[in-house]
């Protein structure tokens, strides 16, 4: 039987979430294809997670166990999957919609002529065909694509365009495979990685929860009062351009048509206009909040529950109501 | 040191989008072309290398004749020259034969570096700038937040969900900028005029040697099916504040309700 392949995207030796929604999204595809599923582990500490990996689908697990893998810029993990899809019957390749694993996908899709769909929202099988759901200009149309017949499949997922679901699995049978690395691909080199920590907090691309803060926090203290009411939550800490341009908080918390585009299940807006380009970013969360003193705000339009209001007035409330009410 | 930047005609995001219900195809016409924003950035940059480096920068734009004015516009910020490819042959290509194309264009030309926005605003694919990498057969430092030159090497902060990779190589290379990289100035009125008069050359897709099989709407590897607007959302519920911040219990309701809390 062919191989759909999912491209495992780690940190500190386990998956992220995002990898265990591309499993699930991987099962619907391989059956209406008749295909399994086989998991990449790209780097160190894969075979240790064959067991939830085939749990959540996988029946096989290719593992390059080297430090290699991320120690050059991208080409490491392109030469693996090449080589992964040279030597077996594969179908199609799964990734996460991650800046850095485009790349991947885009170089990959030059050498095996791909054609790569990015940031599909959902997968399905039409005729035996799978048909993706694409949405463009911000989330304002929503598109279905598919993948030129003869040329093969590349699909780059979002996080939390699917959920996290069992198969019932048992452990992936592991595979191990070893890459003698190109000379180009050891021309560019990662020489230190830089990790700039949120907290605790989730990633805002993973979290079910997001609470983003705007112009209209003031200034950069603001930020320690969404960070407040986010950690009530469990939730991640995002923010619009005027919030990040004005330096009260990293550029890679933005949300927007130039900063992340994020699907939590509830995102909460203090402060926020609701431009289109934040909208771009943020439309496609399964419920909006928001609070604004300009009943007039844009972000109206798209909330389920808004609050016309001063911020300083209702979120310290707000977080008071929601300690008291957990308890 | 010699130095292109790729540059994209996109409509302005601001303006109205329409989709013509015919041919469910969007209406390039309906709103405005601009220079994609994110590309501001990267002719930024390439203009910093001019000053600091004596880099020569030449524009590069593939699309349709009309999009000359956003080539000039991109020379306006005081670079010294335009290429437009321009071929009916490459209308509706997909990001992979975009690339197909830019990489063939660059094939003809001299460079140490290349700069590219991370993402254009209408397509966001931000595959581009690898794959043309991959073509050409060089490395791609892309999403560079902080990008230095210094001789033949070139050091870029990758920017990435955690924080950024610090990546070194040799020139020539592929770079893509995200929009932390700088503060973009305006052209000057001296940059707009000068931009008039810049050479500014237009090659069809046989004069850099492309192949038509490769390329434009029927060779497309990804093929749009079908086009719709997202339905209109229901209209939420809407409260007013006192100023006292009483609002906020009947959002923890909701809240509680929907078992966020
Ligand atoms: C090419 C391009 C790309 C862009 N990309 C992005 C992007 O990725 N992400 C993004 O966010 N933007 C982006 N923008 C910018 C976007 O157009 C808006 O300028 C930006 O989103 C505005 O941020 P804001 O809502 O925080 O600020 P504003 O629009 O200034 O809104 C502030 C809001 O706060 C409210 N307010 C003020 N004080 C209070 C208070 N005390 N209590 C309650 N409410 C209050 C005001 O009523 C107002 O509605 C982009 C723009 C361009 C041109
Ligand atoms: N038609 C084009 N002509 C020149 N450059 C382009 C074109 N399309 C995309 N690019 C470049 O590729 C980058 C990434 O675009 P994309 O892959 O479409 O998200 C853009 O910021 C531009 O620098």
């Amino acid at each position: 039987m062919s191989e759909l392949l999912v491209l495992i995207d780690h940190s500190e030796g386990k998956p992220r979430k995002v990898s265990l929604q591309l499993l699930n999204a991987a099962r619907t595809v391989a059956e209406g294809i008749g295909a399994d599923v086989a998991a990449v582990w790209l780097g160190t500490g894969g075979a240790d997670n064959a067991d939830v990996l085939g749990a959540n689908g996988a029946t096989k697990l290719y593992t390059w166990d080297s430090e290699d893998a991320h120690g050059y810029v991208t080409l490491p993990q392109v030469e693996a999957l090449q080589q992964i899809i040279d030597n077996n019957d594969v179908a199609g390749l799964i990734t996460s919609s991650s800046n850095h694993v485009k790349d991947v996908a885009a170089r990959l899709a030059i050498r095996v002529d791909a054609g790569v769909i990015t940031d599909a929202t959902n997968l399905e099988i039409e005729d035996g065909k799978v048909v993706a759901t694409k949405e463009v200009f911000g989330g304002d149309t929503i598109t279905q694509c598919r993948v030129a017949e003869g040329k093969f499949p590349i699909w780059t997922i979002g996080a939390n365009a699917f959920p996290v679901e069992e198969s019932g699995g048992g452990a992936a049978e592991v595979v191990s495979i070893d890459v003698s690395l190109s000379e180009a691909a050891q021309k560019s080199k990662v020489t230190s990685v830089e990790i700039q920590s949120g907290g605790d907090r989730p990633d805002i691309g993973e979290a079910a929860i997001v609470v983003s803060g705007g112009r209209g926090l003031g200034d950069e203290e603001g930020f320690r009062l969404m960070e407040e009411l986010a950690d009530t939550l469990g939730a991640g800490v995002g923010a619009s351009r005027a919030a990040t341009d004005a330096g009260w908080y990293p550029h890679r918390f933005q949300i927007g048509q130039t900063g992340r585009t994020i699907s939590p299940s509830l995102y909460i807006a203090s402060g926020i206009s609701g431009a289109i380009q934040h909208r771009a970013g943020m439309q496609t969360a399964q419920h909006i909040v928001a609070v604004n003193k300009d009943a007039e705000a844009p972000i109206f339009s798209i909330v389920d529950f808004g609050i016309v209001g001063d911020l300083y007035d209702v979120v310290p409330k707000l977080v008071e109501e929601i300690k008291s009410r957990k308890g | 040191m010699k130095v292109i930047v790729p540059v994209k005609r996109v409509p302005d995001t601001a303006g109205e989008k329409k989709i013509d219900p015919n041919d469910k195809t969007v209406d390039r016409d309906a709103g405005e072309a601009v220079l994609c924003p994110v590309n501001e950035f990267a002719i930024e940059e390439a203009v910093r290398l001019k000053e600091n480096a004596g880099a020569e920068v030449k524009v590069l734009l593939m699309g349709p004749d009309n999009a000359q004015s956003i080539v000039r516009k991109a020379l306006s910020y005081g670079l010294d020259e335009g290429l437009q490819i321009t071929d009916d042959a490459i209308a509706g290509s997909d990001a992979i034969g975009t690339a197909r194309v830019i990489a063939k264009a660059l094939e003809n030309e001299e460079f140490d570096l290349v700069i590219f926005g991370n993402q254009s605003t209408d397509a966001r694919t931000c595959l581009v700038p690898a794959a043309v990498a991959e073509i050409l057969g060089l490395p791609s430092l892309t999403y560079a937040r902080k990008l230095e030159v210094d001789g033949d090497k070139v050091v870029v902060h990758r920017e990435h969900e955690e924080g950024w990779d610090v990546v070194e190589s040799t020139l020539p290379a592929v770079v893509s900028v995200v929009e932390a990289i700088n503060e973009p100035r305006y052209p000057s009125f001296k940059g707009i005029m000068a931009a008039k008069s810049k050479p500014l050359n237009q090659k069809s897709l046989s004069d850099i040697g492309g192949d038509a099989g490769e390329v434009g709407f029927d060779n497309a590897n990804a093929v749009l099916i079908e086009f719709a607007p997202r339905p209109p959302k229901e209209a939420g519920t809407i409260v007013e504040d006192d100023g006292s911040g009483a609002a906020a219990s009947q959002l923890a309701d909701w809240m509680e309700q929907k078992k966020f809390i």
